[in-house]
């Protein structure tokens, strides 16, 4: 462990995948309740879209796909919202336009190349110090919103009718968690790559719903999977030589996957 | 808050309010008031509009004609919602896996109008024991709601409503589902809210056997106001016999 922490880049990794991974999971628990788990997977295909007109116009890929994503999101409400589109039918039809988009955009760039596919794929070891900072703060942030918002988001995922009718502002905050989904995303896919973040947001989050009784331990138990699942496939695919993404997303499979079968037995003894 | 509203009688006054869904009307021309100490109930056959009307005096639909006042001020510029609480219908529309113990869901009101949680932790913890009191759900706090009978998944809604101790509750058919014994308990517990606590409680049901035993107030709604008045009067008039055949009304009025 000394060994691994020795190096710079392993620490910076660490740094920057357990905070990414902890807003993801904390989100996850949210839009997994709101029978939205998929946005992340759109939000993430259409951030390729981001990623290639960054690599084209020759801008820094991540603020690019940062926009992009925003943009994506808030288009993804509006088609729910006003052109009546059911929110799977909208997040599908964003995510293969941005896929394609990206496809086009790469093709011109003539930058399907190494570039291109760190971000597919992710490469958490070769982040850059000023991406760390960039992904630390933008995590807290998505972390300090989502503590200060803690109680209305639950009241908004739990009865959304009873929640207008007390005044909250479900509109605004509605829009909140879209934006604070669509800007961490980008951070995951910095993390493990476009193809794994929805893994991120999700699988973390399922598996701390499976054993959560209160709502209260079902963020606590997905941010602590995450957190383990970061920090046990960094060291496991530094010392296997595997790569990092793949090996944290198939962790933290397995730690759900554990859970899944400890509340089967709960049930059946 | 506005001093003379607190003072006057008259919490809640509808005026002239009709709605329409599309070609639909739903409503037509709706008035009356909703007085402190009111145990209100709202009557009608179904599509006679009454959960309409409950969810435009909530503010969650827009009236297509006339004018709401809460507390004495102009519906659209109320900010105060924690004086009024609410127990939508019967809860279809809440997830049965939904991880949230029954303490949670009460303090998923207490904290609606509050902006700073952390502040707050100890009024939260005696604001929301005492609401579970009244309901007689203490020892189940702990339980996830999902896990909890329908009576007993309604009375925490009841106790979520109370918990900033509004001055008006509004319970759109709590008893749906609700065996008959329960019933009674239930509108003894709402009897008890409305005259030891002195909220004002306005109530849609089906259910005209309870509204005798228990109700001050009746408003009889058919996209119109039928009638509203004293239970006793209600009893009298023809409005309540026309109410039992309740379908057969509802084709007059077109």
């Amino acid at each position: 462990m000394e060994a691994f922490l020795s190096y710079g880049f392993l620490q910076r990794a660490l740094l920057a995948g357990i905070f990414v991974a902890i807003a993801c999971a904390l989100l996850g628990v949210f839009l997994i309740l709101r029978r939205d788990a998929m946005i992340g997977h759109g939000l993430a295909h259409v951030t390729f879209a981001g990623v290639a007109l960054g690599l084209f116009l020759e801008i820094i890929p991540l603020a690019v796909a940062l926009v992009v994503a925003v943009i994506a999101a808030l288009g993804i409400m509006k088609l729910k919202e006003k052109a009546g589109v059911y929110g799977d039918t909208a997040i599908a039809i964003f995510s293969s336009v941005g896929l394609a988009l990206g496809i086009l955009l790469a093709t011109l760039a003539q930058s399907f190349n190494v570039d291109l596919f760190s971000y597919l794929f992710g490469d958490i070891l070769a982040i850059e110090s000023s991406e760390v900072w960039l992904s630390i703060g933008l995590a807290a942030i998505v972390v300090f919103m989502v503590i200060l918002n803690y109680h209305k988001f639950m009241y908004m995922t739990f009865d959304f009718e009873a929640a207008k009718a007390s005044g909250i502002k479900v509109g605004r905050l509605d829009l909140l968690l879209t934006l604070l989904t669509a800007v961490t995303i980008v951070l995951g896919m910095k993390v493990v790559g476009i193809l794994l973040v929805s893994a991120l947001v999700v699988i973390p989050a399922a598996a701390g719903l499976q054993l959560a009784s209160n709502f209260k331990q079902a963020i606590i138990l997905s941010s602590l999977i995450a957190f383990v699942s970061v920090l046990f496939g960094l060291i496991l695919a530094f010392y296997l030589d595997f790569p990092a993404s793949g090996t944290i997303v198939i962790l933290s499979f397995l730690l759900f996957g554990l859970f899944f079968i400890f509340k089967r037995g709960k049930r059946i003894f | 808050m506005d001093s003379s509203a607190n003072d006057s009688k008259t919490l809640i006054d509808v005026k002239d309010i009709s709605f329409s869904y599309g070609p639909v009307k739903v409503l037509q021309d709706v008035t009356f008031p909703i007085q402190r100490g009111d145990f209100l109930a709202i009557i009608g056959p179904n599509g006679s509009g009454k959960t309409t009307l409950i969810k435009i005096i909530l503010g969650l639909l827009k009236p297509s004609k006339g004018r709401i006042r809460i507390l004495g001020k102009p519906a659209e510029e109320f900010e105060d919602w924690r004086k009024i609480g609410y127990v939508p219908q019967q809860a279809t529309h809440i997830d049965p896996f939904f991880p949230a113990s029954a303490r949670e869901v009460v303090a998923m009101e207490f904290h609606a109008s509050r902006k700073i949680p952390s502040l707050t932790k100890r009024e939260e913890e005696l604001c929301i024991e005492k609401a579970l009191k009244q309901v007689g759900m203490d020892h189940f706090k702990n339980w996830r709601i999902g896990s909890l009978s329908g009576g007993q998944q309604q009375r925490i809604f009841i106790a979520r409503a109370i918990v900033n101790e509004p001055h008006i509750l509004f319970l759109d058919e709590p008893t749906t589902g609700v065996d008959s014994e329960t019933q009674e308990h239930f509108y003894d517990m709402l009897d008890n809210l409305n005259k030891k606590e002195g909220i004002t409680i306005v109530l849609i049901t089906h259910d005209t056997g309870i509204v005798n035993k228990h109700v001050s107030q009746v408003a009889c709604l058919n996209q119109q106001l039928v009638y509203h008045g004293t239970h006793e009067e209600f009893c009298r008039s023809g409005a309540f016999k026309e109410m039992l055949a309740g379908h057969h009304l509802i084709s007059h009025r077109h």
